[in-house]
């Protein structure tokens, strides 16, 4: 009992880490109704900026400077190449944001090279022991700091203007741009907001018990696009609540890998897909996607 | 029979019999090296047609290629396979003829993404996409695991081909008529099988189907088109091909291992298909040669290439700059030249008949 609980309680704050991410996939998907692959290359910049920069200049500003970069790189990677293809098909959308995560990657991967980059964070490998449960603090910490974000997070989206207008695109691009709300502008902030997102994300991604940023850590970040998938690509909650079930899933099986062996070894890494595909079988567009639609 | 004849270009009919020509005789000037980038080349063109078909022609996003191709090499090293041989441990297999095996490991393939269609029927646009990156990992689970079958880790050694008891294999390759160069008019035979069932698929009623389908399923189902049919068979088939593909693959490498079918070849053969032109077969075959063909080029000649360092020096190695370049050639492709190479050689063509039909001569550059 005592490995469950502790397993649900990092299982959670594993899971808040994913949500982040999957925040990302799904506001620039409700922004531009793009699934933008290069998400997992943007947070592999901010983590490795963090990481670069934080002996120097400390854990906390190294962290801002990662966010400030992954953001500018995203918008930069909108502005210069996703708004001129605006409205076209999906698909060749994502193979292009596919093609954009191949050159940063490879540019990332090519300067991380085999060693591995520790992100720095002050509360290192200490572990808080609450009552009969021993907890790692950088999960604390991340779960805290991820739980802070979502609230001002759903907070705006409910309230600021910037939370009206960005629905307000989401539902009806064409209305909302003669209400006089910039798309282009809008779609910018979202591309840069996900990438901040990312990269905070991406620094707790590579804190303990991980040993910091290598050159997997794109891709490993790839399991969050099953978290927003679960969720449903135009939901927030859905992005939340697959972050979670995400995070639960893979700990559990990780945690429960000898009582799980028949399945095989390497469970946790590819439960989150197996989940993807069992929710996609019964709800194709995810627990709370909005379902297209269509009348003649 | 003749109507028929002079329905083909003369000028098009020439230029495939010399190209035929060529590739037949290929294999007495290439080396080891080449040849075997020549098989990895045609092993890729073979699965990329599939994925052609399928994201060009019926807009369905596939980024599962890498599952099907794994099928189709490990159903045919488990069809053909099996033999004991003292002493050593081997996977298990069915011992029959590699004729049979090949065209096993494709239906394999099929049936592979047939069992995927519940999902892929039902599933639109980008979640399909999304889907399929689930069946990549999950294939590569199975791969590591189902040691009796798959041989883990380690992977398993692919039986020779052999044709009617003409074997594919004897010979250490060079000095006499070796293992590579029979592989070589295999895959020829192969491919251009190949390309011949995609282009009647593309060009026949199938296609057009798919087509509608792609441009809207609203007009496809009114036209009669069976929509949840008609995507299922799409992966179907080119599932199919990507098994057979696989299939050569193994034949081509000896010897699998689960790595090879990651997420990574995957997007491959994505690359592969928008350099081409997403949806042109000949487009397919000839950007198969070009993403496969690239890194060997620079591997062999790093020393004489500028750019180009040694893998593990810092510097850009040879896999690392042409992924630079596949990455900015796809985002070039796509904000440019959306039709990629089939594209530019068609625009190209049509500039050179407008020339020649204008009726003031203008010089010949």
């Amino acid at each position: 009992m005592t490995q469950f609980i502790e397993l649900t309680i990092n299982g959670l704050s594993l899971g808040s880490i994913y949500a982040l991410i999957a925040f990302g996939f799904v506001l620039v998907y409700k922004a531009t109704g793009i699934i933008n692959f290069a998400h997992g290359s943007i947070l592999l910049l901010g983590a490795y900026v963090a990481a670069r920069t934080q002996a120097d200049i400390g854990f906390w500003p190294a962290m801002l400077l990662g966010a400030a970069s992954a953001a500018t790189l995203a918008a930069l990677v909108d502005v210069f190449i996703m708004r001129r293809l605006r409205g076209t098909e999906p698909n060749s959308l994502a193979i292009l944001t596919l093609g954009i995560d191949i050159v940063i990657a490879t540019d990332l991967i090519r300067r991380i090279g085999p060693d591995i980059f520790t992100s720095g964070a002050p509360w290192g490998s200490e572990v808080a022991r609450v009552g009969d449960y021993v907890i790692p603090e950088t999960r604390i910490a991340a779960a805290s700091i991820a739980i802070l974000i979502i609230s001002a997070f759903f907070l705006a989206f409910r309230y600021s203007d910037w939370g009206v207008a960005m629905r307000a695109a989401a539902t009806d691009g064409r209305t909302a741009a003669l209400m006089g709300i910039r798309l282009n502008r809008l779609a910018a902030g979202a591309w840069a907001l996900a990438g901040a997102l990312a990269a905070v994300a991406g620094v707790f991604f590579v804190s303990f018990p991980s040993p910091g940023v290598d050159n997997a850590t794109g891709l490993s970040a790839l399991a969050a696009i099953p978290a927003a998938v679960i969720g449903g690509l135009d939901s927030l909650i859905g992005a939340l609540v697959g972050g979670l079930i995400i995070g639960l899933v893979a700990t559990y099986c990780a945690g429960y890998q000898d009582e799980l062996s028949f399945l095989g070894r390497g469970l946790g890494e590819i439960a989150p897909y197996t989940v993807m595909l069992i929710v996609l079988l019964f709800r194709p567009a995810g627990l709370f996607g909005s379902r297209s639609v269509t009348r003649v | 029979m003749s109507e028929r004849l002079n329905s083909i270009p003369r000028a098009a009919a020439v230029g495939f019999l010399a190209l035929a020509i060529v590739l037949a005789l290929l294999p007495l000037t290439l080396n080891a090296f080449w040849l075997q980038t020549g098989l990895f080349s045609m092993a890729a063109a073979i699965a990329a047609i599939g994925l052609t078909i399928l994201v060009g022609r019926a807009g369905q996003l596939s980024l599962g290629h890498a599952f099907f191709l794994a099928v189709g090499a490990y159903g045919y090293c488990y069809l053909a396979g099996g033999e004991e041989i003292p002493g050593v441990e081997s996977p298990a297999g069915l011992e029959l003829p590699p004729l049979l095996a090949l065209f096993g490991a494709m239906l394999l393939a099929g049936v592979a993404g047939l069992i995927f269609s519940p999902i892929a029927g039902r599933l639109h646009g980008i979640y399909l996409g999304i889907a399929s990156i689930g069946l990549v990992f999950l294939g590569q689970h199975i791969m590591f695991n189902a040691e009796a079958i798959t041989g883990g880790f380690n992977g398993r050694d692919a039986v020779d081909f052999s044709l009617f008891g003409f074997s594919f294999s004897d010979g250490e390759s060079r000095d006499d008529f070796g293992k590579l160069e029979k592989l070589w008019y295999l895959g020829l035979v192969l491919l251009a099988l190949s390309a011949w069932v995609a282009h009647n698929i593309v060009r026949g009623r199938p296609g057009r189907a798919l087509e509608t389908l792609r441009d809207s399923e609203v007009a496809a189902a009114t036209m009669g088109v069976d929509v949840h049919r008609a995507r299922a068979s799409a992966f179907m088939v080119s599932s199919m091909f990507a098994g057979l593909g696989g299939a050569f693959l193994a034949l081509a490498y000896g010897r699998i291992v689960p790595e090879t079918f990651g997420f990574v070849l995957s997007i491959e053969f994505l690359i592969i298909v928008v350099l081409g032109g997403l949806g042109s077969v000949n487009g397919a075959i000839l950007g198969a040669i070009i993403v496969i063909g690239l890194p060997q080029v620079f591997t062999n000649y790093a020393d004489s290439l500028p750019l180009v360092a040694e893998s593990g020096s810092g510097g850009v190695g040879p896999t690392q700059l042409s992924r630079y370049i596949f990455g900015i050639a796809i985002i070039a492709v796509l904000l440019t030249a959306r039709g990629g190479l089939a594209g530019i050689t068609r625009m190209l063509r049509a500039k050179y008949a407008a020339r020649r039909a204008s009726p003031v001569p203008t010089p010949a550059p």
